[in-house]
């Protein structure tokens, strides 16, 4: 194993049922469920991917109860270093709401942010007049916007892990130091750790 | 919808989203309902176009204030202004449920203290006290001697007492055992113990002690000052434990006014009527914006400024944060004023400005000119933007009805009386008192 690990903090954005929590479980375990219930309790998922020379950690959040309602905290994708928008290749609705989540994230996320368009359920497509949301379409955006873009398959797994391998090799590398790896508790510019055992409480050796 | 929950949240402020978070880790179904369009309520931070919209009758176009003050997304300014105490309730509850996963804090620079003209660094230890030219040579001896016994004081051990009952000698009485003058009880009482006004001195000591302990122990935590602050301002406390309520079962419904509180015969809570339906709980909790008829004042009234300046507070050594307190008696009041300064190293305003918040518990009916020792010290002020709050607490428990409604945010500098209505209305709802345990990592390799 690569001793060498960069951890990513990876958001998932789009409309409800677009299939975001199944692109990621079959990125993660290799499987599909058709009415996929979320993780109660999990911060994130994780799965690590190995690269030419060093190996990402993929913190995967999802958007959990915030989403039925469209009532996601910003904060939820404000220091995420990699993002998916996904959308339904059969529901136009879908791709304006992916272009107002490109947006947003250009306004509100990490200037570095690696950003990968994703049109889900090509499995649906038997022809191509099921397709709503022209491929052209999309690239154009890409293009314009600079992102990464797949038409994917999270029902037979076509094309999820080459999303995954795209963002990790897009990723500028953080130096080798390990101190910096995190992203969420790092030390840089005076920010504190508050999970740090704290010598201070018992109150007969309060450092006077 | 038409569903059933275990709980009802109403608001989304600090308060509400803790108890949430609370609530859904022990598995409690719960809906989280927002009339506005995001989170925070009264506990938000916004953008100054929002600030602008909020404050003035003729509020400057995105266009202008982008050219005064730069992009308008880089500001993040707290409605409330309030530093985390570092060893305090709300560190400890962020430690144990994990929010420190979403949320990254900064030290405040300095905590600071007007007295006679001048502002001072507080001293927080005996080595610092000895130093500082706030108290003079017996006095910093005298001071020394009372941080001494506050830091060996033990309760099972009688010996380092020193004969002193802080349940029966008033605070006034401590201070007289140790022979402390007149500025060193304003500064122990006001910059240490943090309270605004000077009751506290006829009151038994035990209160004070522990808030001078908490302060002591907040400032040797990190170093520079008892205080931490988010990163991107206070709004993201909310929104951290929104998040872990989420991610635990909790519904999310921002932009969501409520149109109607369904009653059971006996005036029991009984569940909500919005635009996507009904939806039924045996209890709810909200803040006083949502039940204004079962709340009172309690009297106070506070008048916040916040004040956008190019530069830092003059004698602050260049901090980009500190807490200034101007004790009452120093400018003739019964309340302290307080001053909360914060700046791009907290990423809330744009490059090269500053955020000073101004505050004190209103006592003549000329409020605005009530601040003015405090806007004297700021240097040249940019722009300015003041507002009047009353605060709202509860008329009932909630026992009765089954609506639990948390307190208004006061005008104390911290959250430490905001987590104490988090565990009051906890141990109400629950039954027990609220224990916090590190929660399990059930995050998946």
């Amino acid at each position: 194993m690569n001793s060498n690990v960069t951890s990513i903090k990876l958001v998932l954005l789009g409309e409800a049922a677009v299939g975001k929590s199944s692109i990621v479980l079959r990125f993660v375990s290799n499987d599909f469920a058709e009415n996929k219930e979320p993780t109660i309790g999990a911060a994130f998922l994780t799965q690590r991917v190995n690269m030419a020379d060093h190996t990402i950690k993929f913190e995967i959040w999802d958007t959990a109860g915030q989403e039925r309602f469209a009532s996601l905290a910003p904060m939820y994708y404000r220091n995420a270093q990699a993002a998916l928008v996904v959308y339904d290749v059969t529901k136009p609705q879908s791709f304006i709401k992916a272009r107002h989540w490109v947006k947003e994230l250009h306004e509100q996320a990490s200037k570095g942010i690696v950003i990968a368009l994703v049109g889900n359920k090509m499995d649906l497509l038997e022809s191509e007049e099921d397709r709503k949301v022209a491929k052209e379409e999309a690239e154009k955006l890409s293009q314009e916007e600079n992102l990464l873009f797949f038409e994917t398959s999270a029902k037979t797994g076509d094309n999820v892990n080459e999303v995954f391998l795209a963002i990790g090799e897009k990723i500028p590398l953080k130096k080798s130091d390990g101190s910096n790896t995190d992203g969420l508790r790092g030390t840089e510019d005076g920010r504190i750790d508050l999970n740090k055992p704290d010598d201070t409480s018992n109150p007969n050796s309060c450092g006077c | 919808m038409d569903e059933n929950y275990d709980v009802i949240v109403l608001g989304t402020g600090l308060t509400e989203c803790i108890l949430s978070g609370l609530l859904s880790i022990e598995g409690k179904k719960v809906l989280h309902v927002d009339r506005q369009d995001h989170y925070g309520g009264e506990s938000s931070s916004v953008t100054l176009t929002q600030l602008y919209s909020k404050f003035k009758q003729h509020p400057l176009s995105k266009e202008d204030i982008e050219s005064k003050f730069g992009k308008d997304r880089d500001w993040n300014v707290d409605l409330i202004p309030k530093f985390l105490m570092a060893n305090g309730e709300l560190t400890n509850i962020l430690v144990h449920t994990d929010v420190t996963r979403y949320i990254e804090f900064k030290q405040v620079a300095g905590s600071y203290v007007y007295n006679r003209g001048k502002v001072y660094k507080v001293p927080a230890n005996e080595m610092e006290a000895i130093s500082s030219s706030l108290l003079g040579i017996f006095e910093k001896r005298r001071m020394k001697k009372f941080l001494e016994w506050i830091s060996a004081y033990n309760e099972e051990d009688i010996a380092t007492h020193q004969g002193l009952n802080l349940d029966q000698n008033t605070m006034d009485e401590v201070y007289y055992k140790f022979g402390l003058g007149n500025s060193t009880r304003e500064f122990i009482g006001h910059a240490m113990a943090l309270w605004t006004n000077d009751d506290y001195l006829q009151q038994p000591a035990r209160p004070s002690v522990e808030r001078i302990i908490l302060y002591v122990q907040s400032i040797s935590r990190f170093g520079k000052s008892p205080y931490i602050y988010p990163m991107y301002g206070l709004g993201e406390l909310p929104q951290g434990f929104a998040r872990l309520s989420a991610i635990y079962g909790g519904t999310y419904m921002l932009n969501t006014p409520i149109e109607k509180v369904l009653y059971s015969d006996d005036g029991k809570f009984e569940g909500i009527v919005t635009k996507e339906g009904t939806a039924k709980a045996p209890i709810v909790i909200a803040d006083p914006t949502y039940f204004p008829e079962k709340c009172k004042t309690t009297g106070e009234k506070v008048i916040r400024a916040i004040c956008i300046t190019k530069q830092p507070v003059p004698n602050t050594s260049n901090a980009d944060s500190c807490q200034i307190i101007i004790p009452q008696s120093q400018v003739g009041r019964k309340n302290d004023i307080y001053i909360a300064t914060v700046s791009d190293a907290h990423k809330v305003t744009s490059k090269g400005h500053y955020l000073a918040s101004v505050s004190t518990i209103i006592e003549t009916d000329k409020p605005h000119i009530e601040l003015e020792p405090a806007f004297k010290m700021l240097g040249p002020i940019e722009e300015r933007f003041m507002g009047i709050s009353e605060i709202f607490e509860p008329i009932e428990d909630g026992t009765k009805d089954n609506i639990y409604i948390s307190k208004s945010y006061d005008s104390s500098s911290h959250f430490e009386s905001m987590t104490d209505d988090v565990k009051d209305i906890y141990f109400r709802i629950t039954g027990h008192p609220l224990v916090l345990k590190k929660r399990e990592d059930v995050a998946e390799e």
